[in-house]
């Protein structure tokens, strides 16, 4: 009912919310202490290959983060935000391979190895400035940002939605794709940027770099999660929602319904782009495949698994399933589409609210009263039919 | 056409609609419409199924653009250029036929939400709502007897409650000229008077346009009333004037 | 509506423009059958004495040659001037030497069975010298230009005219005196007035075959006139003939614009094409989404099992059946159609129906069957292409002027999407199934009261438009690899189709197809394949600014709520 106080508001409303940012914090201290104080082979030991595996799963994280706070609070539904992902990952790949220097195979001073092989003979102006740490990481944010601006700007002004809007994101994501798969694009081709060496002086391949990375994205998901809350918790969440249960109801009582949804698109596409430049570093390749309609897609299952709507539950859903695939496709490489290809049908037939929703939100079930649980139970029936 | 009065200086009215044309693949939803309201004044809309009120309501509030026509709001804007948001910024509010409220908002938050004030996207991100904002929603609870459901889900309302959270939110956005379309539908009785009472009550310091079947209602609004046919006005007068005219009549009854 | 009208009548003026075409050359026809005219061992003895005899039995030989009318003469006089005439060192049979990395592969003389790889040192050329050479040219003029085969002397008469040898004129003259198929006279005549342009003297003559060249439209004489425009590095012209340059200039102009419209004609019939495929892939999309509201990411999988079938049906022929393979595709469509649409009504009845009024995801839902399937077809039939052939009549091209090419099987695919296009029509139109499932799209709840039941409606609809999809994969299969993959590379763009289309309406789908179709064939001479995919997705993200239901959307209330 009434708006309480900044840290009561982002932390407590949402027990599942604090358990994410304390875990995640706590992770990112006792991980980086657990691996360089405890001997391997002690069973508090945290191996190098786990601490890049966990760091993958949280820029996942970070970009299901991204994907439901329009998807779940908006109704948005984004079949292209591995778009700004791969982004925010070239604009880092971009940077790294000007620290590369002329380290490179043909040992040229500025040029990365590609272009030498195109026989180009200078930068292209958009590789302008990225050896600067500072400006590559606003690079990061203001090119997903702005191509989510104008995208958004011109999607939502014509007020394309519901379907409609999935698809010509798809269509986005598809085009930047096939863009990025041209070598002429100075951008790699096929194979991306690869063979880094150092980000601001630190050794890729070393251990202290890794847990650095892994810490940082850790501090990145809570960053994420509680920017994400305050927006959800502020009156501009509020309209979001109305937007997703009655649009038009939202342009009567006066609201620029384009604006609101550009504003929370942005800001998901720099989320995601800031996951997908902490992701590149940790695995070492940033390429077109990035790009690909499934990627994106599969990051909606992601966020439907864990329970679109409640933020932690899109990180938890990232997590559980990429776990599952680095475990079938190492296990069963045959299965793991299968489980994929299921796991989306089963998800949407029998657990609409994700796992978080049908566990009961955890603490909310205990603090709403009975006929607001109902109410929310008929919501998840017919509310999002109105809302498309 | 069957105007009675001479027609008023516009700057006298709130709306004023001037030779409107909708029209939907060749078939037309509103026929060259003209009439006005006053300012201050509380208006009936009649009309058979079909006769154009809901379109009327769309063209006034952004939704649907007319393909000829103007509508001046308070004298002066032209309503056709303008969006849905910028209408409603300027003081016209509108309630649907279906009651549409926020179905995962609780009550207070539906008021909230509907709040007069700034609608600029950066504002509602730091937004806190100040007491005498604080007070303004606890009293339009009680005026449309929400009070006891503020915490609600409005999802949760019985239909009555919806249409009236829905006038609720009217009064909180606090428009100029209300559009209000069939409010009575689905009520009860005695919600039914309610609803007309209610309505009363506000066109004192609103000026209201109301589109209703339910005869009785509209009787008891005691205003005058304009009676709508296949895009065009076919009598406008008093309840007693527009009940008597044949063609009105006609129309009601059939051929 | 009449707008679209009209596409569709200069849509059909443009393939009756198919008979414009000119030069028809089955694929078949290629290989001439071999005329025999005298036996084998005369024909071994005068090659032996070509090798073995002395100047004058060489040329007695090669007149021999020349007089028997024999094919396999062609290529030992062929071998005899390019020098790949060899003596094996072993037993001194007469070969023709190809290169074969650092050996030579032997083939027989005159049955050019393959005999084996030798080392250079294995063999001895046999050698000619320039007046030989002359009586061979000859020779192998009149045993092609004079074949008795129509196309051996065109296929000769243009080996001339990319020789432009003086010495061919008197035979080609001769050749051309007796000529009567139009085809190869025309290629004669060209032929001459090439030779005419580079070999000759007088300035009439020259201008008089730039004339000549000046009607054909081909790339090759388009060169061949050009080069007579080239300036040397100062700037001056090389042919010093004002006249010449002044005809060739002309010449030039008149084969340049029959190029260009030519070109422009190729343009737009693979912009038709692609169309047609396009359109193919959208219908099945444009009747789920458009009567249903359903999106079926799945859709590109039907297309995909519609081509699987084809495979298993042309599986089946070629084992039981290899005679009657052309027939193959007769079965594969109804077994297409029937197998794509019952997957679809098994999709409908067991996944889609429970999620009517959620479509984002339903898009999901379906997203993971399609996952399903492509893995499913990946275990059982391999991920890597299967073999689907092409019937005969389906194999082959229709050659138009200008060295253009349109394959039978692209044309037949034009044809074959008008011929569903159609079929369609008439079933949304004129039959009582397609009555209610107009009905359930356009106000579900009225046509359940008044007794349609609309389930069975939603399940017939979606395996129609299955189905369709499955045909599409016949069709498919013929032009593209036959991959699990197959339905991914089509699905955004028949998404695209759809939405610039606009929803709902088949009309719209025609159009939108067309249009993507041709407006990506026009952009890919200047922007390239993948750059005009990526413009014309831009395109139609902007173009739904203006319209955002697309270029034929339903309109009115209905449509609102």
């Amino acid at each position: 009912m009434t708006v309480g106080g900044p840290l009561t508001r982002l932390l407590l409303g949402s027990p599942g919310g604090l358990v994410l940012v304390v875990v995640t914090l706590a992770a990112a201290v006792l991980v980086p202490v657990l691996h360089l104080t405890q001997p391997p082979g002690s069973p508090f030991f945290v191996p190098t290959w786990l601490v890049s595996l966990l760091g993958k799963y949280l820029c996942y994280a970070l970009l299901a983060l991204a994907v439901d706070l329009i998807w779940g609070f908006c109704g948005i539904l984004s079949l292209g935000h591995g778009a700004f992902f791969a982004l925010g990952g070239y604009a880092m790949g971009m940077h790294l391979m000007r620290q590369v220097g002329d380290r490179g195979v043909y040992g040229h001073p500025v040029l990365p190895d590609f272009m030498v092989f195109l026989n180009w003979n200078e930068l292209p102006w958009y590789w302008l400035g990225f050896d600067s740490f500072p400006f590559a990481m606003l690079m990061v944010l203001l090119v997903p940002g702005a191509l989510a601006f104008v995208f958004g700007f011109l999607a939502f002004r014509s007020r394309v939605s519901g379907v409609y809007f999935s698809i010509i994101s798809q269509a986005m994501t598809f085009a930047l794709m096939l863009a990025f798969f041209r070598s002429d694009m100075g951008f790699g081709g096929n194979n991306g940027l690869t063979d880094f060496k150092e980000l601001l002086g630190f050794d890729l391949q070393a251990v202290e770099t890794r847990l650095g990375l892994f810490s940082a994205s850790c501090v990145a998901l809570a960053l994420g999660y509680l920017v994400s809350r305050f927006i959800v918790t502020s009156r501009l969440g509020k309209v979001l929602v109305a937007v997703r249960d009655a649009e038009s109801r939202t342009r009567f009582i006066g609201y620029r319904v384009e604006y609101y949804k550009l504003f929370v698109f942005v800001v998901s596409a720099m989320m995601a782009g800031v996951a997908g430049a902490l992701y590149v570093p940790q695995v070492g390749i940033i390429n077109p495949s990035e790009f690909a309609p499934a990627f994106s897609i599969e990051v909606v299952v992601w966020v439907a698994v864990g329970g679109r709507g409640t933020l932690y539950g899109a990180a938890l859903g990232a997590g559980l399933v990429n776990y599952g695939k680095t475990y079938l496709t190492a296990a069963m490489p045959e299965v793991w589409l299968f489980a994929l290809g299921a796991l989306f049908i089963l998800v949407t037939l029998f657990l609409p609210k994700g796992i978080v929703g049908t566990l009961g939100g955890m603490g909310d079930r205990f603090r709403r009263p009975a006929a607001e649980r109902r109410a929310i139970a008929l919501r998840a029936a017919e509310g999002q039919r109105a809302a498309e | 056409m069957a105007t009675v009065h001479a027609r008023p200086e516009v700057h006298d009215t709130i709306l004023y609609l001037d030779g409107v044309t909708v029209s939907f693949d060749g078939f037309k939803a509103l026929n060259n419409l003209s009439f006005y309201v006053l300012a201050g004044e509380l208006r009936a809309i009649i009309g058979p199924n079909g006769a154009g009120k809901t379109t009327m309501m769309d063209v006034v509030t952004g939704k649907t653009r007319p393909s000829t026509g103007s509508v001046l709001f308070n004298g002066g804007v032209d309503l056709t250029r303008l969006d849905e948001a910028r209408i409603a910024n300027l003081g016209i509010g509108r309630k649907f036929q279906k009651p549409t409220v926020f179905e995962s908002h609780t009550v207070w938050d539906n008021l909230e939400l509907a709040l007069a004030g700034s609608r600029n996207v950066f504002n509602a991100l730091f937004f806190r709502l100040r007491p005498p904002q604080r007070q303004r929603i606890e009293q339009v609870l009680e005026t449309v007897s929400l009070a006891v459901a503020r915490d609600t889900l409005a999802g949760a309302l019985s239909h009555g409650q919806k249409q009236w959270l829905e006038i609720g939110m009217l009064l909180m956005q606090d428009p100029e000229l209300l559009l209000v379309d069939e409010p009575a539908a689905g009520m009860t009785d005695a919600e039914t008077e309610q609803t007309a009472e209610l309505l009363k009550g506000i066109a004192k310091t609103h000026s209201v346009v109301v589109v209703e079947h339910d005869m009785v209602f509209v009787k008891a609004l005691e205003s005058r009333v304009t009676v709508l046919h296949e895009g065009s006005v076919l009598a406008e007068g008093s309840m007693e004037h527009v009940q008597n005219d044949p063609r009105v009549i006609e129309v009601y009854l059939g051929r | 509506m009449r707008k679209v009208r009209f596409l569709l009548v200069l849509m059909a003026v443009l393939m009756v423009g198919g008979p414009l075409a000119v030069e028809v050359s089955p694929a078949a026809a290629d290989e001439a059958p071999a005329t025999a005219a005298i036996d084998i061992d005369a024909l071994r003895s005068m090659v032996d004495d070509l090798v073995a005899g002395s100047f004058g039995d060489k040329m007695t030989a090669v007149r021999d040659l020349a007089d028997s009318g024999d094919d396999r003469a062609i290529p030992v006089l062929e071998a005899f001037l390019n020098g790949a005439l060899y003596t094996r060192a072993t037993d001194g049979r007469v070969v023709i030497g190809e290169r074969r990395g650092r050996g030579l592969l032997l083939r027989d003389a005159l049955t050019l069975e393959e005999l084996e790889v030798v080392p250079t040192t294995a063999v001895n050329r046999v050698a000619i010298n320039n007046r030989l050479r002359g009586m061979v040219r000859t020779a192998l003029g009149s045993l092609t230009l004079m074949s008795p085969n129509t196309e051996r002397r065109r296929q000769a008469a243009h080996a001339v005219f990319r020789a432009r040898s003086a010495d061919a004129e008197p035979l080609l003259q001769e050749a051309l005196a007796i000529e009567t198929e139009p085809s190869v006279r025309r290629r004669m005549e060209r032929a001459l007035a090439a030779i005419h342009l580079v070999h000759g003297t007088e300035t009439e003559q020259r201008v008089a075959a730039l004339e000549v060249l000046g009607r054909v439209s081909d790339r090759e004489v388009r060169t061949l006139v050009a080069s007579v425009l080239i300036q040397d590095s100062d700037g001056n012209p090389v042919e010093a003939d004002d006249a010449v340059r002044a005809a060739a200039a002309d010449a030039l102009a008149s084969i340049d614009g029959r190029l260009a419209l030519w070109g422009f004609a190729v343009n737009v019939f693979q912009g038709v094409s692609l169309g047609s495929v396009l359109l193919l892939a959208a219908f099945g999309l444009a009747i789920t989404f458009g009567v249903m509201g359903v999106i079926n990411m799945a859709h590109g999988e039907m297309v995909m099992l519609g081509a699987y079938t084809t495979f298993l049906v042309q599986q089946a022929f070629r084992m039981w059946a290899p005679d009657a393979f052309d027939y193959s595709l007769a079965v594969a469509l109804p077994a297409a159609f029937l197998v794509a649409g019952a997957f679809g009504i098994a999709i409908e009845r067991g996944i889609i129906r429970f999620l009517y009024g959620r479509p984002l995801e339903t898009l999901l839902a379906t997203w993971g069957l399609s996952l399903i399937l492509q893995q499913l077809v990946r275990t059982v039939f391999g991920s890597s292409n299967v073999e689907v052939g092409n019937p005969s009549w389906m194999s082959g091209a229709v050659e138009i002027a200008g060295g253009f090419a349109l394959t039978y099987n692209r044309i037949w695919i034009i044809v074959f999407s008008l011929m569903v296009f159609a079929m369609l029509l008439v079933v949304m139109r004129h039959t009582g199934f397609g009555l209610r499932m107009r009905a359930v799209t356009q106000n579900r709840q009225m046509a359940a009261s008044m007794g349609i039941r609309t389930g069975r409606i939603d399940a017939l609809t979606f395996g129609l438009g299955s189905g369709v999809a499955g045909l599409a994969g016949v069709a498919l299969s013929q032009i593209d690899n036959v991959s699990p993959n197959l339905g991914q590379g089509y699905i955004i763009d028949s998404f695209m189709v759809v939405v610039f289309g606009g929803v709902g309406n088949l009309w719209g789908t025609f159009v939108g197809a067309f249009t993507l179709g041709i407006v990506n064939k026009f952009i890919e001479p200047y922007a390239g394949a993948v750059l005009a995919k990526i413009l014309v997705l831009v395109a139609i993200i902007l173009f739904i600014q203006k319209r955002p239901r697309g270029l034929f959307a339903l309109r009115g209330r209905a449509v609102e709520n």
